[in-house]
């Protein structure tokens, strides 16, 4: 009687733990089950949209027009916007988030890094919205006051807000990159007499190297698919230009556009912003995956 | 990599000129640093000059409206709470239950490897493809339309990456020997994980999981993309609603061109800014306050 009872709660106890590992197994598969979902959802629609127009015009025409009445669907444009102000953002971001990590690594004591690192944690907090707003009603009537030209949506001001955006980003990753690189190596450069500049920009900067380009690209990567900054700041005139005082649009606005309005399900405006979001998929892809590459070679140099 | 700097001969003058270039250098960093936090600061002052006027209570009781003095957060703060809520509910399941299974069952294999290398990916995507995402397969696949659950399931599926993340650190910083003493007593693997190791790591989980959701109260563009409307003048009754958040109602505001909404975008964002500040700061406390040391 006894040790059926005790087989009882022994088989019961066993199927807990079956049913349990499978269920803990299943959420971990949502996250797989997410990345299938999102190529899946924008092969779909991608594919819809090139059964309607060629792959040709997409690549190769020099407009984006898809709103109006005069359909033309050139990506160009966008891909221009999106990198004008990337490249604005990068400017600012990678060196002062460089020097930053090198200030907080090499030269801030504990005391100063204790306070230096919960401001930059903020920094990166703020929600892009915010950043948007200031783009728009700080930064771009300053703009305005240096550049008379400047228009009041334009690409330098989504650029500039967007650059204090990701500092932290490479900031901390930078810095993550410098600890990383072993004491004996900074220790051996001081003994040979160099200042802590040398060390910093001859010992510690090489080692790191590969850590800092995976933060860069991965900044790069973070520009690229940033969204409310650009939307609110920079416009919606997609156009080939350099010119960064002029009104731009990128591909995650010209997302948003769309989204704003109310457009039919299936139409070829709804299926443009599945085409354009497949193009930023891959971009964004391509840059994480090299990110991941470059950052694992230092960690097989000093293992 | 393998270059040894060259060091000439310290005679006293390039002594004292490598000396003056370190410090400008220094400078020049600590500069870097001074100009991040001017910008925030400049940010945070403007924010504060434009909104203050107009954080009012009326702000908090009042529906969105086209006449600015009337205009107010209230659909937007019942959004953003049960946006929240619904997320959580969804968001800390899921994502403790794969760290769980990541760090205490998956053996390490290539199917393992294959959901590690797929979370850190995710966790790159840019959200407004998590937006197109929600799109296809909640508002339009699923027939949930633009409804609240539809959004706090797209959100859910955006903060997995952190909650699974910083779940598998607190679980990994949970000393083998605790879980070892529990199996010598007979404990099977999940009474293991579910009086143990869970409960040791809470406070780490309890952080990852605070500060994915202050990620997720600030997501705009996610929520514009699965089409939640700005202009919500009814109270939030269940969660198939249409429904607004404050990021989309901050970012209506400040599209408009009068003046005055501008100002009430700043106001929004004050209230905005206070809930994230209070979530990341309530994260650090935990982070400080409940830490095990081992």
């Amino acid at each position: 009687m006894r040790s059926s009872l005790l087989r009882a709660e022994y088989r019961r106890t066993w199927w807990t733990e079956k049913i349990v590992k499978g269920v803990l197994f299943g959420m971990a598969l949502i996250s797989v089950l997410t990345t299938v979902g999102i190529v899946f959802v924008l092969l779909r629609e991608t594919i819809s949209f090139f059964l309607q127009v060629s792959p040709a015009q997409f690549f190769l025409d020099t407009r984006w027009t898809p709103l109006f009445a005069s359909k033309r669907f050139g990506i160009w444009p966008l891909v221009n916007g999106t990198f004008l102000v990337t490249l604005v953002a990068l400017v600012v971001a990678l060196p002062l988030g460089l020097l930053a990590a090198i200030f907080m690594s090499e030269y801030a004591g504990t005391t100063l890094r204790r306070w230096l690192k919960p401001v930059l944690e903020i920094l990166a907090g703020i929600p892009t919205v915010v950043y948007g707003y200031f783009a728009l009603t700080f930064i771009t009537p300053l703009l305005q006051r240096i550049f008379p030209q400047t228009q009041v949506f334009n690409a330098l001001s989504a650029g500039l807000a967007m650059g204090f955006m990701i500092l932290p980003l490479v900031a901390s990753l930078s810095e993550d990159a410098f600890s990383a690189v072993p004491y004996s190596l900074r220790e051996a450069a001081y003994s040979l007499g160099a200042t802590r500049l040398e060390v910093a920009t001859q010992v510690v900067l090489p080692a790191a190297f590969s850590g800092v380009t995976a933060a860069f690209i991965l900044a790069f990567s973070r520009a690229v698919g940033e969204t409310m900054i650009v939307a609110i700041a920079a416009g919606q005139q997609p156009k080939l230009t350099l010119n960064v005082l002029e009104s731009i649009e990128t591909m995650t606005a010209y997302i948003v556009q769309v989204s704003l309005g109310d457009t039919p399900h299936q139409s070829i405006a709804y299926l443009t912003i599945f085409a354009v979001g497949m193009m930023l998929f891959l971009i964004t892809l391509t840059l994480n995956i090299i990110s991941h590459f470059v950052a694992q070679k230092v960690r097989e140099v000093y293992q | 990599m393998n270059r040894v700097p060259v060091l000439r001969n310290p005679t006293e003058d390039d002594l004292k000129r490598r000396h003056r270039k370190g410090m400008i250098f220094a400078a020049l960093a600590f500069g870097a640093i001074l100009l991040a936090i001017l910008v925030l600061v400049t940010l945070l002052i403007d924010v504060f000059l434009d909104g203050l006027p107009w954080l009012r209570p009326e702000l908090f009781t009042q529906f969105p409206s086209r006449f600015p003095e009337k205009a107010g957060l209230r659909s937007a703060l019942q959004g953003t709470f049960w946006l929240m809520i619904l997320t959580a509910v969804m968001a800390i399941p899921m994502g403790v239950g794969a760290a769980i299974y990541l760090e205490e069952y998956a053996t390490k294999g290539r199917l393992t490897r294959w959901i590690e290398i797929n979370v850190a990916n995710l966790a790159g995507v840019p959200s407004i493809i998590y937006g197109l995402l929600g799109l296809g397969l909640f508002v339009r696949g699923l027939g949930l339309g633009r409804s609240l659950l539809a959004g706090a399931m797209t959100m859910s599926l955006l903060v997995l990456p952190i909650v699974i993340v910083s779940s598998r650190e607190a679980l990994r910083a949970v000393p083998r020997s605790l879980r070892e003493a529990a199996i010598a007593l007979g404990a099977t693997p999940w009474q293991v994980i579910r009086d143990h190791t869970v409960r040791y790591a809470m406070p780490g989980i309890l952080t990852g999981v605070i500060l994915a959701l202050s990620r997720a109260i600030g997501e705009t563009a996610p929520l514009i993309t699965i089409g939640a409307l700005t202009y919500i003048a009814f109270d939030l009754r269940s969660p198939f609603d249409l429904f607004t958040v404050m990021p989309i109602q901050i970012f209506n505001w400040v599209s408009l061109p009068k003046k005055e909404f501008q100002a009430l975008a700043a106001a929004g964002i004050i209230v905005l800014l206070v809930m994230t500040l209070l979530m990341n700061a309530l994260a650090i406390f935990l982070r400080n306050r409940l830490q095990q040391r081992w």
